[in-house]
C-alpha cells in the first residue's frame, strides 16, 4: 500500500530515466548514421524525430532542420520538454518529490545525473560522449534500484514505469523504421542500414546474428524485436515483465489494468510473425500502440490517480 | 597550525577566553585542531559540501524567483557545550514549554491569567493568532506544541537568554540529524576521544510524542507538507522516512464521514495523527484561506469533532507571538509557581507609550523587531543600521507601533568557525527541540545556526547563516 501520489512518481521517475536513455540510443545510432555516405542529409534525422513526436516543434525552432540544431534540440535544449536534458530533470523532479521512498544511493545516482548533465550542456560536450554517458547513467540508475530498494510496490511501480515505457519506445522505433522502409524489396543497401541501425538502437544487434546467423531480413528483424521473449528489449519481454508486475500490486483496484495486460501478453506470447506481416507491420504496431496507451490509461485510472 | 583570530575583548566566546587560554570543555578539540594539517581540514570541508549536495540537502530561499537550491553552509568546528550547561538548559525549557502548553490550554478555555490581570485581554483575543475555533475545544493531555524549538543565545555575562519560543511549525532538527551524521563521517577519531550526547534517536521520540498523542489505539501518523518547493520540503521528507511514515500532501488527504482518509494504491486509509508542517492560515480552505491549495478541505470540523490530532494544533501562534513573548516568565510563575530557570531578553513593548518613548530615544542601539516577523526578515539592528534606515524604521513604528518590540542589543557569544583567513570567531545561537506528549522528552543537542559575516548577529539561514553540529558532553564524573 502506498500514497497513488507516491506511485505516480515513481512510475514517472523511471518513465523519465528509460526515455532518457531510449532517446540517447536513438540519437546515437542516428548521429553515426549521418555519417555514412548512403544516408541522404536530414532524411534520418527527421526519422528519429518522428519517433519522438517532436518533429513539428523542431522545425518551428529550426526549419532547415540542420543535423547540428535538431542534435542540440534533442539533447541539451532547455526549451524542448522532450530533450534528454529535460527527460533528467522530469526524472530527477519526481525522485525529488519521493525521496522518502527511493533508498539514498538511488536519489544520489538520478540527482548526480541531472546536476552533471546540465554542467555537460554549458560545457558544448561533444555528442558521441554524451549518448554513452546518459546510457551508462540509466545502466547505473536501474542498477542501484535493483540493489538497494525493498522489493515492495514501490519497486513494482517503477519497474512498470520503465516497461511501459520500453514497449512504447520499441512499438514506435519499429513503426517509423518499417514506414520508411516501406514495401519495397527486401534487403537492400539501405535497408541494411535502417535495419541495423534499428537494431543497434535496441541493443539487439548482437543478439540478432547470434540467434539468426544470417544477413538482416525485415521478417526475422520484426519477430526478433516484437515476438521473441529473450531479447530485453522486445515488445514481448516487456509485456511479460508487466503482466507479472501488475498482479504482484495489492488491493483490489486494479482488475481492467490486469485484464488488459495480460490480454496483450497473450497475444504476443502466441501470435506468429507471418500472421503479423500479412496484416501489415504498420497496421499491428499501430494497434499495439493504441492498447499499450489503453494499458497506461487503465493502470493511471486505478492506481495512480485514485479518487 | 592554524591562523587562529581571537574574538574582541568583552564578548564571551564558546571556546576561547579573553587572555587567549581555552575553555576546559574545548581543550581536547583544541589539542586535536592544531594536529590537524590545514590541508586535510580543507579537504575534508570540501568533502562535506559535495556529501550534502549530493544527498540534496538544500534549501529554497524565499524571494529567489530561479527557484535556486542552495547548501546551508555547514561548520566543521562543533559547538561543544559542558554537561552542566546543558543540565540548566534542558531544566529551563521544560519548564518554558510546559508554561506555554498551560498557557495556551487556558487561553481556549477558562482565561484564568487574563482574568488574574497579568495579561491584557486584547493582548490575546485580539491577536491575529488567536483562533476562535480553538475555543472551549479540549486537547488529549491538554498538549497544543507538541514540538517547540526554543532558540537560546549566551550573552557577554555567560548566561542563556530565551530570543523566542517556536510553537508552529518550528524547523531545522533534520540538520541537528545530518550535521552530526556528517561529522561522524569526517572525524570519527573526535568522537572516539568525547563522551558526545548521541541524537540520532529523536525521530523515534517524535514517533512517539505523535503516537501518544492520539487516543486511538496503534494510530495511523503521516506528515502533512506543502510540497517540494517548500524551503523545509527536504526536512518533511527526512523525518517522514526515518519515522517510517507516508509524507502526504493536502490533495492525498480527504474528509469522508467525520474522518480524515488518505489515497492509496489499495484505496482509502483513515489517518488519525498529522504531523502538519504547514501554517494555521492553509490547513483548510473552508475555515481559513479559501484560496489555499495546500490543505484539506473540511479538516477543520473533523478536528473539532476529535477524529484526527493535529500536531501541533490550531492556535499556538498566540504563544510564541513576540507580543506575549514578554509575559512568559510570569505564565511560569502563574502555572507553575516556580521562577524561570532561564531569562527573557528585556523587551520593551512599543504599544505602551513610555516604552516606545524610550525606544524611539534609543534606537541606534537597540534591535527592533517586527511582532509577526521571522525568519530574520522586517528587523532593525540599531547598532549596525544606517542613519537613514533607522529614521526609515522610526517611521514605521510610529505608524504602527504595536507591531513592534525592541529589546538591547545582545552580544551572542562567538565561536571559532571556518572562514576565508582561517578560523575566526562567529556569532552564534541555538535552537533545541522539545517534544511534549505524555511526558516531555528531548534530545541532547540541538541546532547550532551561525552567521557568517563578521561581526553580523543575523543567523538565519535566509540571510547567509550556516549551521554547526552542537555536542552536549556527557558528564563523566
Amino acid at each position: 500500500m502506498m500514497l497513488s501520489r507516491t506511485a505516480s512518481q515513481l512510475y514517472w521517475m523511471s518513465r523519465y530515466m528509460e526515455r532518457a536513455e531510449n532517446l540517447a540510443r536513438l540519437l546515437d545510432v542516428t548521429h553515426s548514421l549521418s555519417l555514412l555516405p548512403q544516408s541522404r542529409g536530414g532524411a534520418d534525422i527527421s526519422a528519429a524525430l518522428a519517433t519522438t513526436g517532436a518533429l513539428e516543434a523542431c522545425r518551428t525552432r529550426h526549419p532547415q532542420l540542420a543535423a547540428g540544431d535538431v542534435m542540440h534540440f534533442m539533447t541539451f535544449d532547455a526549451a524542448n520538454p522532450a530533450s534528454i536534458v529535460n527527460c533528467l530533470k522530469y526524472a530527477r523532479e519526481n525522485a525529488h518529490a519521493v525521496r522518502g521512498k527511493i533508498t539514498g544511493e538511488m536519489w544520489e545516482s538520478i540527482n548526480a545525473s541531472w546536476l552533471e548533465a546540465r554542467q555537460m550542456g554549458l560545457e558544448g560536450r561533444p555528442l558521441a560522449g554524451f549518448f554513452d554517458w546518459v546510457k551508462e547513467r540509466s545502466h547505473l540508475f536501474r542498477g542501484t534500484t535493483y540493489g538497494t530498494i525493498q522489493r515492495n510496490d514501490a519497486f513494482s511501480f517503477i519497474r512498470l514505469g520503465t516497461f511501459m515505457e520500453r514497449a512504447d519506445n520499441t512499438a514506435r522505433l519499429i513503426n517509423v523504421k518499417s514506414h520508411l522502409v516501406g514495401n519495397a524489396a527486401e534487403d537492400s543497401a539501405a535497408d541494411f542500414y535502417l535495419w541495423g541501425a534499428l537494431l543497434r538502437s535496441l541493443g539487439a544487434f548482437e543478439a540478432y546474428h547470434e540467434l539468426y546467423r544470417d544477413t538482416l531480413s525485415s521478417r526475422r528483424v520484426a519477430e526478433l524485436l516484437i515476438l521473441r521473449p529473450d531479447v530485453p528489449r522486445s515488445l514481448r519481454a516487456c509485456m511479460d515483465e508487466i503482466a507479472e508486475l501488475l498482479p504482484l500490486i495489492k488491493g483490489d483496484t486494479g482488475h481492467r489494468a490486469k485484464r488488459l495486460a495480460a490480454t496483450l501478453h497473450a497475444e504476443l506470447s502466441y501470435d506468429e510473425i507471418d500472421t503479423i506481416l500479412a496484416g501489415g507491420l504498420h497496421a499491428y504496431l499501430t494497434q499495439f500502440l493504441s492498447q499499450i496507451y489503453g494499458l497506461g490509461d487503465a493502470i493511471h485510472g486505478a492506481y495512480l490517480e485514485a479518487a | 597550525m592554524h591562523a587562529l583570530t581571537l574574538p574582541e575583548s568583552g564578548h564571551y566566546d564558546e571556546m576561547l577566553l579573553d587572555s587567549g587560554g581555552i575553555r576546559p570543555h574545548y581543550r581536547d578539540f583544541a589539542r586535536w585542531l592544531h594536529s590537524q594539517p590545514p590541508e586535510t581540514l580543507a579537504r575534508k570541508r570540501a568533502e562535506a559540501d559535495l556529501m550534502f549536495h549530493r544527498v540534496g540537502i538544500t534549501f529554497a530561499v524565499y524571494g529567489d524567483d530561479s527557484g535556486a537550491e542552495r547548501l546551508i553552509p555547514f561548520d566543521t568546528v562543533p559547538r561543544i557545550i559542558p554537561a552542566s550547561d546543558w543540565q540548566t538548559l534542558e531544566a529551563g525549557m521544560r519548564q518554558r514549554v510546559t508554561a506555554l502548553n498551560a498557557f495556551l490550554h487556558d487561553i481556549y478555555h477558562e482565561q484564568h491569567i487574563v482574568k488574574a490581570g497579568l495579561i491584557p485581554a486584547e493582548q490575546v483575543f485580539s491577536n491575529s493568532q488567536y483562533q476562535p475555533a480553538m475555543q472551549g475545544l479540549d486537547l488529549p493531555h491538554r498538549i497544543y506544541a507538541h514540538i517547540t524549538g526554543v532558540d537560546v543565545i549566551r550573552h557577554s555575562d555567560g548566561n542563556f537568554y530565551v530570543l523566542e519560543d517556536n510553537l508552529r511549525v518550528p524547523s531545522g532538527v533534520s540538520y541537528m540529524l545530518e550535521n552530526r551524521k556528517m561529522m561522524m563521517r569526517l572525524f570519527p577519531e573526535l568522537f572516539a576521544s568525547h563522551a558526545v550526547a548521541p541524537v540520532q534517536h529523536y525521530p523515534t521520540l517524535l514517533l512517539n510524542t505523535l503516537r501518544h498523542a492520539s487516543a486511538v489505539d496503534n494510530p495511523t501518523v503521516v506528515v502533512l507538507t506543502p510540497g517540494h518547493h517548500n524551503s523545509a520540503y527536504f526536512e518533511h521528507a527526512f523525518l517522514a522516512q526515518q519515522m517510517g511514515v507516508e509524507l502526504v500532501e493536502g490533495q492525498d488527504l480527504f474528509v469522508k464521514n467525520n474522518r480524515v482518509y488518505m489515497r492509496t494504491t489499495a484505496g482509502h486509509k483513515q489517518v488519525d495523527v498529522i504531523y502538519r508542517r504547514i501554517d494555521d492560515a492553509f490547513l483548510d480552505p473552508l475555515a481559513f484561506r479559501a484560496d489555499s491549495m495546500l490543505g484539506v478541505p473540511g479538516l477543520l470540523s473533523v478536528y473539532r469533532a476529535g477524529g484526527v490530532i493535529l500536531a501541533n494544533a490550531i492556535g499556538t501562534g498566540v504563544a510564541d507571538d513576540k507580543s506575549i513573548y514578554p509575559y512568559v516568565p510570569d505564565m511560569i510563575r502563574f502555572y507553575l509557581s516556580e521562577e524561570p530557570l532561564l531569562q527573557n531578553v528585556p523587551t520593551w513593548m512599543c504599544r505602551r507609550p513610555a516604552e516606545l518613548d524610550h525606544v524611539l530615544n534609543n534606537l541606534h542601539e537597540l534591535v527592533v523587531k517586527e511582532v509577526h516577523g521571522a525568519g530574520g526578515y522586517g528587523m532593525l539592528i540599531g547598532p549596525a543600521a544606517s542613519a537613514a534606515e533607522i529614521e526609515d524604521f522610526r517611521q514605521r513604528i510610529i505608524a504602527d507601533p504595536g507591531n513592534y518590540i525592541a529589546q538591547p542589543t545582545l552580544c551572542l557569544s562567538s565561536c571559532p568557525t571556518f572562514v576565508e583567513s582561517g578560523i575566526a570567531p562567529r556569532h552564534i545561537d541555538l535552537r533545541p527541540f522539545v517534544l511534549s506528549g505524555r511526558d516531555i522528552s528531548m534530545v541532547a543537542g540541538g541546532l547550532t545556526r551561525v552567521a557568517l559575516k563578521e561581526g553580523s548577529l543575523v543567523v538565519n539561514s535566509s540571510q547567509g547563516g550556516g549551521t554547526k553540529d552542537t555536542w552536549i558532553l556527557e558528564d563523566q564524573s
